[in-house]
């Protein structure tokens, strides 16, 4: 490697880095919550089956399941000002990501819910709690255990998704590598900075998952 | 009277599962409702807490008259609160420990002070011999251990009568005794109690009232003793002669 191309990994690294920390991460962060929102919401109309808002659900997330990402960032950021809605490029990506990620996490977390056997119900109900008293304290805290994993899943590839919000011009980590190699050409070696980067946010947030999986099971494990 | 039952009959897609069963409860009763599997006696204590409704039938509780049926939600919760129920297969809130389990009914159902809930769930645990596995959850417990500490969970609601449906069917055999023997101490205590079971010794020597179904009727209602030593319908002693001819 020649010292020019060392020179500019050196020098970009902790740029990257900051705009990492910066951006990306706030940008995974609020988004994955609204997404976390979205879904619990969504799943739990599906699971009590309310008429009307069920159809909505459903198509919701036939919709945000059968069109690309990219498309909905596209729709959102450059089609919707023609409707006289203008959203700045951060909001519109949270918004976009949200609601994308959001479609997934319903069905992780109404297939969780599912999954929580009827028993576990009835004997709420039978101990004197209404409908919403076991949602909170017995069902949903069970389905939160049994999605966590995929849940998990869905934030690590929304970190990574983030990177398309390069694309509506959110300056965020890997929009500030195409700035760089702008001015430096040196694709192959950014480039793979910025992977590296967005590998070691990823194996933190592995990390991470690994011990608040061991904390879950030390209380009392998932089932019986 | 406590509890009087009038003619409950639920269908599920047009198989007769309960075809109007009525049944008297004094207070301090312990009914075992005995008969083949298939009978109806699951059903049957399932209706009477609206876990499942019911198609027609009435209960008067304490003078006050329920319809089965059309119960509304306020209706539904007044029964609950008098009643417990313990079931097959335990279903203790996995995610709670054993104390957790007994007090949540209190301090979120019935808004009772935390410390208060405490001490209601510790006492009703010494009962079944649960007290020293507090912090447990059910996972770490075995079988017996887990349906000792759901008729604690009954008990802490302080009802007027605890339903059990076949709570030692599920068990391994050598559990099953621990289980029976905090029940016999309840009888004893005068809990009235309303048993679906397929121990005949319990319904023989700790229950005092018999309802024996076949086929969602009510074929033979009476005194346990009676029951056993001179059953009145065809049906009930081949019943107990098969029951007998298995356990030799």
């Amino acid at each position: 490697m020649n010292e020019r191309l060392w020179n500019i990994l050196l020098d970009s690294f902790p740029k990257l880095l900051g705009y990492g920390i910066r951006v990306t991460v706030p940008l995974t962060i609020l988004s994955f919550s609204l997404a976390l929102v979205i879904a619990v919401i969504v799943a739990l109309i599906q699971y009590a089956q309310v008429k009307v808002l069920r159809q909505l659900c459903r198509f919701y997330i036939w919709i945000i399941r059968g069109t690309p990402l990219l498309v909905q960032l596209y729709i959102v950021f450059f089609g919707l000002p023609s409707l006289g809605i203008r959203l700045d490029a951060f909001p519109a990506a949270v918004l976009v990501f949200g609601f994308n990620e959001g479609a997934y996490m319903a069905e992780t977390m109404r297939g969780a819910l599912e999954s929580v056997s009827r028993g576990q119900m009835e004997a709420g109900y039978c101990v004197g709690l209404n409908y919403v008293q076991v949602m909170a304290h017995v069902v949903l805290p069970q389905a939160f255990r049994t999605a966590f994993p995929a849940l998990s899943n869905s934030m690590i590839s929304m970190l990574k998704e983030t990177s398309m919000a390069a694309t509506i011009t959110v300056m965020e980590m890997f929009r500030q590598a195409q700035v760089i190699n702008g001015r430096v050409y040196e694709s192959l070696g950014l480039y793979c900075e910025v992977a590296v980067i967005y590998l070691l946010f990823c194996t933190l947030l592995t990390w991470l998952q690994r011990a608040c999986e061991k904390r879950l099971a030390r209380n009392g494990g998932v089932r019986a | 009277m406590m509890l009087d039952i009038r003619d409950v009959k639920k269908e599920f897609d047009c198989q007769e599962v309960l075809r109007g069963i009525s049944l008297q409860v004094e207070k301090g009763d312990v009914v075992a409702i005995l008969g083949p599997s298939g009978s109806g006696k699951t059903t049957l204590l399932r209706c009477l807490n609206f876990l499942e409704r019911a198609d027609s039938g009435q209960i008067i509780f304490d003078g006050e008259k329920f319809d089965l049926h059309a119960a509304s939600k306020a209706d539904i919760a007044r029964v609950r609160k008098k009643t417990a129920f313990v079931f097959q297969n335990y279903n203790l809130f996995l995610n709670k420990t054993v104390l957790q389990n007994v007090t949540l009914g209190l301090t979120v159902g019935a808004r009772m002070k935390k410390q208060q809930a405490r001490e209601i769930a510790v006492e009703a645990l010494t009962r079944v011999g649960m007290a020293d596995r507090l912090n447990s959850y059910p996972s770490q417990l075995s079988g017996g251990q887990q349906q000792r500490v759901a008729i604690a969970r009954a008990l802490a609601t302080r009802p007027e009568i605890i339903y059990f449906d076949e709570p030692t069917s599920a068990l391994d055999p050598e559990l099953i005794g621990e289980v029976l023997s905090v029940m016999r101490q309840l009888a004893q205590d005068g809990m009235t109690m309303l048993v679906v079971t397929h121990e005949m010794d319990f319904a023989r020597n700790v229950s005092n009232k018999v309802l024996f179904m076949a086929d969602g009727a009510a074929v033979e209602c009476g005194p346990s003793r009676e029951f056993f030593e001179h059953p009145r319908e065809e049906r009930s002693r081949d019943f107990i002669r098969s029951i007998l001819a298995a356990r030799q």
